[in-house]
């Protein structure tokens, strides 16, 4: 139970970072918080007490595994989470090179 | 069925293949949405149709489902599709590398497609980001200083309401131990009233909600919708918003929760009327056209989040009628936009005037366009909203439904001033001459989706009714979707 408190306690961290910090990188750390934080989650929904994996041979009896389908999710999180951050990461580079800031409070000609 | 999947292959090859056919672009992209738009008619209206991926069966594997909701989507999303893509073939020249554009539109066009079609949970999540990358990249596509903040702000935005709906599906996993929306439809609906159930819902309604720029969660909206090239805010404001939001929300809670009334109903009934008049009352102080538009979307979208809040069966066939209407006029008139920047350089609506003595047709598409959202009579708009509104006093929600009207009445009240702003009164004395002419594909897109606009307010078209019909039957089978997927 505990480790289910500890990832929602990154998880809030993360979104404390997105909301209430003022430099764009630290924004971006954020989302990668928050987006490790859910996949941490996935993992634990998948794990049980003493598993092992699945994997299947002609010697070998499985009695407790773990659920092997949250993981392969996990995989394709992390390669859509690497795209977001690079779309991010990219467009930082880019403002900072048109407004020479990475302070949010600067950056405001849209009104919202 | 197997031509369901190519709903999604299609697109997604051709934005690889026009990173490598630079040159001969246009032809393939216009060669490519064309096929998609024929692959409608292959999909049979009635019924439900199923494609598993490499033959697993149901709950083991992944599946493409296509039921009346599904075709009613695909037809508005891949029939704007293609009459954007007209648009921008010359729209586009001024921009430099137009092969990324093109790439990055198929690419949301996949995703689109891809959502709309998919019958598990997990591969809607992977579409629907899909379609946001290839947007967030889209909206930052002119590089201006604004397009830059806008597409960072929507990115962080879309990111955090993409967390929210993983961690749903996840909770969901956890408690079903599968991601097949028709199996998840089948255990939920055997066991009723669960905490979790209700606590997924919450988080779906937020992200996806975000997606959809529901009032409290829209400050992304006005920002990127406006900063983006005008095609690709025809297709965000006509078709995206919709599809991530709006037919996810209600694939979600019709059909898997199956939630027939309720504090989740409310919740989606309050922020739709809020956004309604938040949206109109923003869009009430714009000058700036595609802003006003913008907000604008706010607005209708809350008429049809409203809807599917009173959820009815005449509400639900009036939210679902409002989809087509405003992706038709919406659409329009941000093609509209885009041919008035693209003629006099300019967006300010201060700045502008009798420009129905230069450039008529877009005067007469964009009155088309204005006049079906804000709800006049022979238009589509008008119909839909009728619809609306009298499922919303049926149901008993009478102050809700004033609301309803009294936003429309404002709803006319700023179309007409972007009228008569723009396109009545005296032509300015700098814009005499200098106008650019505009080229044949604008002028087709335009004129076609004023022809729609008109279409649709025959509602008793018989072909427009059925699909409707079918579309509304979809949703309000309830859980009975997973019953008739399973059974394939």
């Amino acid at each position: 139970m505990s480790l289910y408190f500890l990832c929602l306690i990154l998880f809030c961290i993360g979104l404390y970072c997105v909301l209430r910090k003022r430099n764009i990188i630290k924004i971006i750390v954020g989302v990668g918080i928050i987006e490790y934080a859910v996949n941490l989650l996935l993992i634990l929904i998948g794990y049980r007490q003493n598993g092992r994996a699945p994997i299947s041979a002609n010697d070998q009896e499985i009695l407790n595994m773990v659920d092997p389908l949250p993981q392969a999710m996990v995989l394709t999180t992390i390669v859509i989470g690497l795209a977001v951050m690079v779309i991010l990461v990219a467009l930082a580079l880019r403002i900072y090179e048109k407004h020479g800031t990475f302070d949010i409070t600067k950056i405001r000609r849209l009104k919202g | 069925m197997k031509l369901l999947i190519f709903f999604s292959l299609i697109p997604l090859f051709t934005a690889f293949l026009i990173v490598l056919l630079g040159r001969l672009r246009n032809q393939a992209v216009l060669l490519v949405t064309a096929m998609s738009v024929y692959l409608m008619k292959i999909v049979n209206a009635s019924g439900v149709v199923i494609y598993k991926i490499s033959g697993w069966s149901i709950p083991l594997g992944v599946c493409l489902v296509a039921d009346g909701l599904t075709v009613f989507m695909l037809c508005i999303v891949n029939l704007v599709a293609l009459l954007v893509i007209i648009y921008s073939c010359q729209y586009m020249r001024g921009f430099t590398d137009k092969w990324k554009f093109y790439s990055l539109f198929m690419l949301m066009l996949a995703g689109m497609n891809g959502i709309i079609i998919s019958g598990d949970l997990f591969n809607l999540y992977i579409f629907l980001e899909v379609a946001s990358i290839a947007a967030y990249a889209l909206v930052a596509f002119g590089i201006e200083p604004e397009d830059l903040e806008a597409s960072f702000k929507y990115a962080i935005m879309g990111a955090i309401a993409s967390v929210f709906i993983l961690l749903g599906i996840a909770l969901l996993y956890s408690y079903t131990s599968t991601l097949n929306m028709a199996d998840i439809a089948l255990i939920v609906s055997g066991n009723p009233g669960s905490v979790l159930v209700s606590f997924v819902s919450v988080l779906f309604l937020a992200g996806f909600g975000l997606k959809a720029a529901l009032v409290p969660f829209h400050a992304w909206l006005p920002d990127a919708h406006s900063s983006a090239p005008s095609p690709v805010s025809a297709m965000l404001s006509g078709v995206f918003v919709k599809t991530l939001g709006l037919y996810a929300l209600s694939r979600v809670f019709f059909n898997l929760f199956s939630i027939s009334s309720g504090k989740v109903f409310f919740a989606l009934m309050f922020f739709g009327v809020l956004s309604m008049v938040v949206g109109a009352l923003l869009a009430m102080a714009q000058t700036d056209i595609k802003r006003m538009l913008a907000y604008s979307t706010i607005s209708q979208v809350g008429y049809i989040a409203f809807a599917f809040g009173v959820g009815t069966p005449l509400a639900i066939a009036g939210g679902l009628f409002h989809i087509l209407n405003h992706a038709a006029s919406k659409s329009l008139l941000f093609l509209n936009a885009g041919a008035i920047e693209h003629a006099t350089g300019t967006r300010d609506i201060n700045k502008l005037g009798g420009l129905n003595q230069k450039i008529p047709l877009v005067g007469f598409t964009s009155l088309f366009g204005s006049m079906s959202i804000s709800g006049v009579p022979p238009f589509g708009g008008f119909w839909s909203k009728l619809m609306i509104i009298t499922a919303a006093v049926q149901a008993g929600h009478i102050v809700f439904s004033i609301v309803a009207i009294l936003v429309s009445v404002l709803t006319l009240v700023y179309y007409l001033k972007f009228q008569s702003f723009v396109f009545f009164g005296k032509l300015r004395s700098g814009m005499k001459e200098d106008l650019k002419s505009l080229h044949f594909g604008m002028k087709f897109s335009m004129v076609v989706l004023a022809v729609i606009c008109l279409l649709t307010g025959m509602v008793f078209l018989p072909q427009l009714k059925l699909a409707l019909d079918s579309a509304v039957n979809a949703l309000l089978v309830g859980n009975g979707y997973g019953a008739a997927v399973i059974i394939q």
